[in-house]
């Protein structure tokens, strides 16, 4: 009788884990069925490199929309990996443990706000400084960077954190008693010891910034234009899509679901070289 | 404990059910299409079923393409798009203009500039005029802010203004209402909303000298105005003539004329 129950936990189990799986196959499964036979049927040179993208004559190239995901993704690694890495460094190594208990989870709720309530602070507040300070329309690459910057600090926090507190203690003992200031301990011992987890963190902080959708929509200016500068307005892969979708039929709207595809390959790119540089350096340590 | 509150919510649903299955089966209407004309339809649906409660009308939104799409594929008995010039796909579509809509262009409220020919208007959104100044302006860059492609507002515009292409660095925000709240942000931007919604937070530009007031507007005195049509697919019959009736009697343009639109007449 208990093994019986014990099989039947065991089955429910696995249809539940493979339903999760089913799903991530059925949305890949449709995106690439809807936009991959555009991408053919357009050109993919036509498409991938192209900066015309005039969907009413029937143009579309995202070339603008690519270099603008990656600047602006690369401006917010700029500014949240280091801050990000530095503030968990300060939290578990310089604070006292109690404290960091209670300001931990606090940064952690930064990851709970609505990506629009960051949007409509970048809108609000960051905008105009840029564009009174620095010039330019203000909604531009750079305050999406800065935006998407802090969105990912909790991410980055808050894991770096688990991988610095996992250090064993002995590790930091021995390095002191051999005379290492707290600071060389931390540089040439911990940081070493946590690595994996770090660059983890970083590499899930990236994930969300070049998924992130609304709060660039609002704060990005969203114009089709090639970046020449920081204080540019871009349009990002993602911003395409949420744009455009609602008025898209036919091609239009293929053309956004290979934008889609271009987006969903471009992640699977990363993260695989983030990860096969992960395992290297794991391997080397 | 459980199950007692198992049977009464089980009792208050049979009830429920009961009571709304009671009375005449509804005839059900579903319109879709242009956002700009959405929360009108909604009013007005709200209205008409008060007084004829043998009908449901269910409002969506989509934008006109879905609009027309829509009642094309009878997906929507009545659909509803903002364009100036119907597309082909509306062509085999009975066209009925319910309201009429004034495009207006709007400024921050500190820049001087208050007069704009057409010709300036598109020079600016091409990207040929950059700067206040050439206008009689300050000193300042223009940011130019634009909606979305598809967008039914943006088509219209382009058409009466004639020859855009838009310039590349310009804004493109997806709404009315961001545009609006991009341009009441920055002192330097221009860009074009719907006459309703204009509000103390932007300033509206004369167009070839022409206010863009409502006066103006139903006379065809200013030029950057879109009619509002709802497509039925053949001749509307029934309770679907009833309502597109009841839109075009006095009481539903009135309606259509305290909410910001103009009359179709």
């Amino acid at each position: 009788m208990k093994s019986l129950s014990e099989k039947g936990v065991r089955r429910i189990l696995m249809a539940v884990a493979f339903s999760a799986i089913s799903a991530l196959l059925l949305i890949t499964l449709f995106i690439i069925n809807e936009g991959v036979p555009f991408i053919f049927k357009y050109g993919v040179g036509n498409f991938l490199f192209s900066s015309d993208w005039h969907p009413q004559q029937m143009k579309f190239g995202i070339f603008p929309m690519i270099t603008a995901s990656l600047w602006v993704t690369f401006g917010a690694m700029l500014l949240g990996a280091p801050l990000g890495v530095a503030v968990a460094l300060f939290l578990s190594e310089y604070v006292p443990r109690p404290i960091m208990r209670i300001i931990k989870p606090t940064i952690e709720l930064l990851a709970a706000i609505p990506s629009v309530v960051y949007g409509f602070i970048g809108v609000i507040v960051l905008a105009p400084l840029i564009r009174n300070y620095l010039g330019g329309p203000g909604l531009s690459l750079l305050s999406g960077s800065i935006i998407l910057g802090i969105m990912i600090l909790p991410t980055v926090i808050s894991i770096s954190i688990d991988s610095i507190l996992a250090v064993p203690q002995s590790y930091r003992e021995g390095s002191l008693a051999l005379g290492a200031t707290t600071w060389q301990t931390i540089n040439m011992v911990t940081v070493k010891a946590s690595k994996s987890g770090i660059i983890a963190s970083i590499i899930l902080g990236l994930g969300r910034a070049i998924g992130e959708t609304m709060a660039v929509i609002m704060v990005a200016g969203n114009s089709v234009n090639m970046p020449h500068s920081a204080l540019d307005s871009v349009r990002t892969l993602t911003a395409n899509i949420a744009l455009e979708m609602s008025y898209a039929t036919g091609l239009h709207r293929q053309a956004l679901f290979a934008t889609g595809v271009v987006l969903f390959v471009g992640i699977i790119i990363l993260n695989s070289i983030a990860s096969i540089a992960l395992r290297k350096r794991m391997v080397k340590g | 404990m459980f199950k007692k509150y198992f049977f009464l919510s089980a009792m208050l649903l049979t009830l429920l059910t009961m009571f709304f299955g009671c009375g005449k089966a509804k005839v059900p209407i579903t319109m879709a299409g242009s956002t700009a004309f959405q929360p009108f339809a909604e009013k007005l649906a709200d209205q008409y079923m008060q007084s004829h409660n043998n009908v449901t009308i269910t409002v969506q939104g989509g934008g006109s393409a879905v609009g027309i799409q829509s009642a094309n594929s009878g997906a929507a008995q009545i659909g509803m798009a903002d364009l100036v010039t119907l597309p082909q796909e509306a062509k085999s579509l009975d066209a009925i203009v319910v309201a009429k809509d004034g495009i207006a262009v709007v400024v921050n409220p500190k820049n001087t500039v208050t007069n704009l020919t057409t010709d300036q208007v598109r020079d600016i959104f091409n990207g040929k005029i950059t700067n206040w100044k050439e206008l009689g302006g300050l000193d300042a860059p223009i940011t130019v802010v634009s909606r979305e492609a598809g967008s039914g507002t943006r088509s219209s515009f382009e058409q009466i203004i004639k020859d855009i292409n838009l310039k590349r660095d310009a804004l493109i925000q997806d709404s009315n209402g961001t545009i609006r709240e991009t341009v009441a942000n920055d002192a330097n931007a221009v860009g074009y909303i719907s006459h309703g919604l204009i509000n103390e937070k932007v300033k509206a530009l004369k167009i070839d000298g022409q206010e863009s007031t409502a006066e103006s507007i139903t006379s065809g005195k200013y030029k950057l105005v879109r009619p509002i049509f709802l497509l039925v697919k053949g001749q509307p019959q029934g309770e679907i003539k009833n309502f597109i009736d009841y839109i075009l009697s006095s009481e539903g343009q009135q309606t259509i004329k305290s909410n910001g639109l103009l009359p179709a007449k």
